[in-house]
C-alpha cells in the first residue's frame, strides 16, 4: 500500500456564482522513500494540491473533494486538530520563500526547539542539543552560534536549510517541498537539492517535490506527474517521461526550455498562447486551444487516461505525440 | 478538399465558442475598475446615502425648516433657569432650546454650516498639503542631490507641524485670528496640511522607485512629464481616500473648536458644534438638546468614514483581479 | 571599433547614516571595474547570481545610476560625460527591457499612451495619428493584436506584457537594447515565445542586445559572447560555445555544473561542484580574488592577496584567475568544495566512475 494515495482530489474556490476549479481531479501515489514530482506552470494547481494535503487551505469559501489517504487515513476529512498533529510529526512542508515562512522576531534556535517540544516533548538543554544537531545535519556550519541568530541575519540558502531542519525535526514520513529552490541562486539550489537527496536516502522520507523546473525534476524525481489546468495530463517514470514525452503539453514544455548542453542556434519550439487560453475540462481537453494536435473530438468531454507506451506511463490525450516525432537518442540511419 | 476545409472551420469555430471570453472587459482603466468595485460595495452605498441626505439638508435646509432658526417661539412656558424645557411636541418635533427656538429647525439649518466647515477646511488641507507634498515628492524622486535637500527641509518643517498637538495648533491659530467661522475652517485646515503632504510625498516616493518610472527615464521622457503622467496618477489613491476620511474628522474637529468657543459668534446662524457647546450647560435638565446635534455630527462623520473606507478597498491595487 | 564599449566602469553606492544630515560611512562596491565590448548585431550575455552587480551594470550602461568611474562609449559618444539634456535625447539609441513585465508598465496608461510616451519625448511622428500608425506596425511585429491599443497593462497575460515592454523599446529604433532578465518572470512555455521573438527581431531589424540573466541556459541560448560576473567584476568572458565547452574559471565551472539539465540521461552522468559558504557582502568585498572565500581551488599564495586581472589567453577567451593554467594541467588540486554525482546513488544504474569536470 502506498504511503500517500491521492484520488480524484478537487479544490474549488469561491462560493455561489463565481466558482473556479483550482484542482480538477488529481490522482497520484507516493511510496515510502520515493521522490514524486508534481510539475507544471503557474496556475496549474500544484501548490493548491500541496496546501490541500497539508490542510492549510482556508476552510471558508473552499470546497475540497476526493480522497487523500495517508497511511490509510483520509487527510481531507480530518479535523483541524487532527491535521495539526499530523503536520510536523508525520507530514512536513517547506515553502518557496524561507524568509516569510520563518518568524522574523524569534531566533532560529527557539523556533526549532518549539517544534521539538510540541511534537517530541524535548525541553531545555536536550532540546537545544537536538536543535544544534539538526542544524548540523542540514549543513549549517557552527550550529550552536546559529541557533541564536534571527532569520534576517542568515542568507537565503541558510534560511532554507533552517526551514528544512524544522521540517525534518520529527522525522516526518512525507516531506512536501513547494518550489524549495525557486527563490535561490543556482549554486545554492544545487546545495539544497543535494541536501534533500541525502535526507531521502538516509531517512527514507518520501518527498513530494512541487516545481516548475523540469531540470530539477530530471535529476531528482522517481515518478513525475505533469499538471495542466488542475489535472494530471501525463505521469511516468523520470527517464521514460523525458525520453518519450507523449502528451503534447509535456512535449511542448520540453521543447520550450533552452538547454545548457544544446548547441547554440537550435531554435526553441514554444507552446503558443497562454494559460488563459483554455476551456473547461467538462467541455473537453483544457489544453486544446494551445495544442498543435487538436482535433474536433478533443472537445467531447474530458479525455481519459490511456497508456499508449507502457502500463506505468499514463497520458490524458486522445491524440498523443506519435513515436516518430519524439526526440530520441538514436541517430536515424 | 472542401470537406476538409469545412471540418477545419468547424474545429476552429467550436474552439472559439468554448474559449470566448467576454470582450466587455477590454480597455477598462484602473480608475473605472475601482469605480465598478465601489458601486458593488454596500459600505459605499450606505455612506453615499448618508452623505447625499446630509448635503440635501444642507442645501435646502433654510427653505424647508418649519421655523426660522432664530425665532423665539416660547409662550411663557420655558424657564431654563428653573430647569423647565419644552420637550418635543407637534410643530416643534425636537422641542425648543433654552432661548425658545425650534430645535428641529436649528439642526436642519445648522447642517449647512457644518458641511461648509468640513468641506472648506478639508480643501485648505488638501490643496496646500498636496502642493507641498507633490513638490517634496517630485524633488526627492527626480531632483537629484539638490532636490533631496529641498525635500529634507520641507519634511523637517512638516515634522515640526505634526509634532504640535493638532487642537493646540488650532487654538493658537484661532487666538491669532479671532473668533469666527473662518478661523475654525483655517485652523482645522492647517492642521491637515502635514498629513496630506506626508501622505502624497510618501506615495510618490514609493512610485518613484518603481520600474515603470525607471522605464520612463530610460525612454528619455522629460522629468516634469514623468512627475505628471507617471508618478502623480499612481500616487493619488491614498490622498483621495484620506480626503474623504478627513471630511469626517474635520467636521468633528470643527465641532470641538466651536465647543471651545472659537466658532461663529453670531447666534442667529446655528452650527452643530456651537449648539452642542450651548446645550451642555443644560445637560442635566434637557439632555436631548445635546443629543440632536451630536447625533447629526456622528451620523455625518460615519457617512464620510464609510465612503472613505469603501474607497480605500476599491482603490487598493492588491485587490486588483 | 565596437558599437558599445564599456571601459573600467565602477558604480559605488555611498552608505549613509545620520540623524539630521547624512554622512557617508562606507560604500557598496556594486560594480567594481568592468570592461567589455559589444559588436553591432550581436548579443552579449551577462550572467551571474543575485548580488553580483549585473543589474546595476546594466543600469550604468544606460546611465540610470551614476557612474562613479569609467566610460560607456556608444558609437563614439561617451555617455558617462554627457550633460543631462543631451543624455536624455541620446537615450533614444539605447533602450531597455525590464524583468517585471507588469511593474515596468504604468498601470494607469493604456498601451497606446505607453508606446507613444517615448516617441513624444524624442519628437518622433508629428502627430498622434502618425504615431498610432507606427505603433500598430510595431505591435504586429511583436505579435500583439491590433485592438490592444486602448487596453491597459492589467488586461494582458504575462507574456503579452513583456511583448509590450519590447515594443516600447522598439518604437524608438534604438541601436542597443539592454534586456534585464527578460524572461525570468515568465512561465517556461512563455519564456520560449519571448526568446524566439527577441531572436527574430534581432535578425529582421539588426538589433544589438546586452542580455542580463541569472539563467545560464537562457544566456547561452541567446548570446554570442558571455561574460560571467561575480561580486561586481567579470571573472570570465568567452564566446558562448567556448564557454560552455571549456569553462576555465572555478566559479564558472561550479555555476555551469549547478545548472540542472532537463534530461535524466545527461543529469545521471554529470558531476556537480558544490560551493561552500555564502556570497560576501559587496560593501565589504574580500581582498585579493573576490572568489577566494568560496573557491574550491584556492591556493596558499596570491589568491587572498592579489586581485587577478581579466586576461586574454590569445584566443579571445578571457579569465581572471591566477591558477587557470595550473588547474587545467592538474598541477594544483582542489582544496575545498565538494563534487557529487547529480543523481541519488541507489536510483542510478549508470553512475559515473570518475566525475568529469
Amino acid at each position: 500500500m502506498p504511503l500517500l494515495s491521492v484520488d480524484e482530489l478537487t479544490v474549488t474556490f469561491g462560493g455561489q456564482g463565481r466558482k473556479s476549479n483550482a484542482v480538477n481531479g488529481v490522482s497520484f501515489d507516493v511510496d515510502q522513500g520515493q521522490v514524486i514530482g508534481l510539475v507544471g506552470e503557474s496556475g496549474c494547481g500544484k501548490s493548491v494540491t500541496s496546501l490541500a494535503l497539508m490542510g492549510l487551505l482556508p476552510r471558508k469559501g473552499v470546497e475540497v473533494g476526493g480522497r487523500a489517504d495517508f497511511d490509510g487515513v483520509n487527510l481531507l476529512t480530518m479535523s483541524q486538530n487532527e491535521i495539526r498533529d499530523m503536520r510536523g510529526s508525520q507530514l512536513a512542508m517547506i515553502f518557496q520563500d524561507p524568509l516569510s515562512s520563518l518568524n522574523p522576531v524569534i531566533p532560529i534556535g527557539i523556533q526549532v526547539t518549539e517544534i521539538l517540544q510540541r511534537h517530541r516533548g524535548l525541553k531545555g538543554e536536550p532540546a537545544r542539543k537536538e536543535a544544534a544537531a539538526l542544524l548540523e545535519k542540514v549543513g549549517i556550519p557552527d550550529p550552536t552560534r546559529r541557533l541564536k541568530e534571527y532569520p534576517h541575519q542568515m542568507s537565503g540558502g541558510m534560511r532554507q536549510r533552517a526551514l528544512i531542519a524544522m521540517a525534518v525535526a520529527c522525522a516526518p514520513r512525507l516531506l512536501i517541498a513547494d518550489e524549495p529552490t525557486t527563490a535561490l541562486d543556482v549554486t545554492i539550489q544545487a546545495q539544497i537539492l543535494e541536501l534533500l537527496k541525502e535526507l531521502v536516502d538516509q531517512e527514507g522520507t518520501a518527498l513530494l517535490m512541487i516545481t516548475h523546473d523540469l531540470g530539477v525534476v530530471a535529476g531528482l524525481c522517481d515518478q513525475v506527474n505533469v499538471l495542466y489546468a488542475g489535472k494530471v495530463v501525463e505521469s511516468a517514470g523520470r527517464r521514460e517521461l523525458f525520453k518519450h514525452p507523449t502528451h503534447p503539453y509535456t512535449h511542448g514544455l520540453l521543447g520550450s526550455i533552452p538547454r545548457l548542453d544544446a548547441p547554440r542556434g537550435e531554435a526553441l519550439s514554444p507552446i503558443r498562447g497562454s494559460i488563459n487560453d483554455r476551456i473547461a475540462w467538462a467541455d473537453g481537453c483544457a489544453f486544446a486551444p494551445r495544442c498543435d494536435r487538436y482535433e474536433l473530438d478533443c472537445l467531447s468531454g474530458p479525455p481519459g487516461l490511456s497508456h499508449p507506451r507502457a502500463a506505468d506511463h499514463q497520458v490524458r490525450c486522445l491524440h498523443p505525440v506519435p513515436q516518430s516525432t519524439q526526440p530520441t537518442e538514436e541517430v536515424p540511419a | 478538399m472542401s470537406l476538409q476545409a469545412t471540418t477545419k472551420a468547424n474545429k476552429v469555430d467550436r474552439l472559439a465558442e468554448l474559449t470566448a471570453q467576454s470582450e466587455t472587459s477590454a480597455g477598462v482603466s484602473l480608475w473605472r475598475e475601482a469605480y465598478r468595485r465601489l458601486k458593488r460595495s454596500k459600505m459605499a452605498i450606505i455612506g453615499l446615502v448618508i452623505i447625499a441626505l446630509f448635503v440635501l439638508v444642507a442645501v435646502v435646509g433654510p427653505w424647508v425648516a418649519p421655523h426660522s432658526p432664530s425665532a423665539q417661539l416660547w409662550r411663557g412656558e420655558v424657564f431654563p433657569n428653573k430647569g423647565l424645557f419644552v420637550g418635543p411636541r407637534a410643530g416643534n418635533w425636537f422641542g425648543l432650546d433654552n432661548l425658545g427656538r425650534d430645535e428641529f429647525s436649528r439642526v436642519i439649518v445648522g447642517a449647512r454650516q457644518t458641511l461648509l466647515v468640513g468641506v472648506i477646511s478639508m480643501l485648505i488641507g488638501l490643496v496646500i498639503g498636496a502642493a507641498v507634498g507633490a513638490l517634496s515628492g517630485a524633488a526627492a524622486t527626480l531632483g537629484g542631490k539638490v532636490g533631496q535637500r529641498v525635500d529634507t527641509v520641507i519634511m523637517r518643517f512638516t515634522d515640526i507641524m505634526l509634532a504640535l498637538p493638532s487642537l493646540l495648533l488650532a487654538v493658537s491659530i484661532a487666538a491669532v485670528m479671532g473668533q469666527s467661522l473662518t478661523t475654525v475652517m483655517v485652523a482645522v485646515g492647517v492642521v491637515q496640511i502635514p498629513t496630506f503632504a506626508r501622505l502624497l510625498r510618501g506615495s510618490m516616493l514609493a512610485q518613484g522607485g518603481s520600474d515603470y518610472v525607471l522605464a520612463a527615464k530610460a525612454l528619455g521622457v522629460r522629468k516634469r512629464r514623468i512627475a505628471l503622467t507617471q508618478i502623480m496618477p499612481n500616487s493619488l489613491s491614498p490622498v483621495i481616500v484620506q480626503a474623504t476620511l478627513s471630511l469626517a474628522t474635520a467636521i468633528i474637529e470643527a465641532a470641538a473648536l466651536s465647543y471651545l468657543g472659537l466658532g461663529n459668534p453670531d447666534p442667529s446662524v446655528p452650527e452643530w458644534g456651537v449648539m452642542l457647546a450651548q446645550a451642555q450647560r443644560f445637560f442635566d435638565n434637557a439632555p436631548m438638546m445635546s443629543v440632536y446635534p451630536a447625533v447629526g455630527i456622528i451620523i455625518t462623520a460615519l457617512g464620510f468614514t464609510l465612503l472613505g473606507e469603501a474607497m480605500r478597498e476599491a482603490l487598493d491595487p492588491k485587490l486588483r483581479g | 571599433m565596437s558599437l558599445l564599449e564599456v571601459d573600467g566602469v565602477k558604480v559605488h553606492f555611498p552608505v549613509k547614516k545620520g540623524i539630521l544630515f547624512d554622512r557617508t560611512v562606507g560604500h557598496v562596491y556594486a560594480v567594481d571595474g568592468v570592461s567589455f565590448q559589444v559588436e553591432a548585431g550581436q548579443t552579449y550575455g551577462l550572467v551571474g547570481e543575485s548580488g553580483c552587480g549585473k543589474t546595476t551594470l546594466g543600469r550604468a550602461v544606460l546611465r540610470l545610476v551614476d557612474i562613479t568611474e569609467g566610460s560607456v562609449v556608444l558609437d563614439g559618444t561617451d555617455l558617462a560625460k554627457l550633460p543631462e539634456e543631451e543624455m536624455r535625447t541620446f537615450r533614444r539609441r539605447l533602450q531597455m527591457v525590464f524583468q517585471d513585465p507588469l511593474g515596468s508598465l504604468n498601470p494607469r496608461q493604456n498601451i497606446e499612451s505607453i508606446l507613444s510616451e517615448g516617441m513624444a519625448a524624442h519628437g518622433i511622428g508629428s502627430n498622434q495619428d502618425e504615431r498610432r500608425e507606427k505603433i500598430k506596425t510595431i505591435l504586429a511585429k511583436v505579435g500583439l493584436p491590433a485592438n490592444s491599443l486602448a487596453r491597459y497593462p492589467h488586461e494582458f497575460s504575462g507574456g503579452q506584457r513583456q511583448r509590450i515592454g519590447i515594443a516600447r523599446a522598439l518604437v524608438l529604433e534604438p541601436d542597443v537594447i539592454i534586456c534585464d532578465e527578460p524572461v525570468s518572470a515568465l512561465d517556461v512555455s512563455i519564456q520560449a515565445q519571448v526568446i524566439n521573438l527577441l531572436e527574430e527581431l534581432q535578425e529582421s531589424l539588426g538589433l544589438t542586445y546586452v542580455v542580463i540573466a541569472h539563467d545560464l541556459a537562457v544566456v547561452r541560448h541567446i548570446s554570442d559572447v558571455i561574460g560571467v560576473m561575480y561580486l561586481g567584476a567579470l571573472v570570465e568572458e568567452a564566446a558562448s560555445d567556448k564557454l560552455y565547452e571549456a569553462p576555465r574559471h572555478p566559479y564558472t565551472k561550479a555555476l555551469m555544473s549547478a545548472v540542472p539539465v532537463p534530461d535524466p540521461e545527461v543529469e545521471d552522468l554529470r558531476a556537480r561542484i558544490l560551493l561552500t559558504g555564502d556570497l560576501p557582502s559587496p560593501a565589504n568585498p574580500p581582498a585579493g580574488c573576490r572568489f577566494h572565500t568560496r573557491c574550491p581551488w584556492k591556493q596558499e599564495t596570491r589568491c587572498a592577496t592579489e586581485r587577478p586581472e581579466l586576461t586574454d589567453d590569445g584566443t579571445g577567451h578571457k579569465v581572471a584567475c591566477h591558477w587557470t593554467a595550473e588547474i587545467e594541467a592538474g598541477t594544483v588540486s582542489r582544496t575545498g568544495g565538494e563534487v557529487v554525482g547529480a543523481v541519488r546513488e541507489e536510483l542510478d544504474d549508470r553512475l559515473p566512475v570518475e566525475p568529469t569536470l
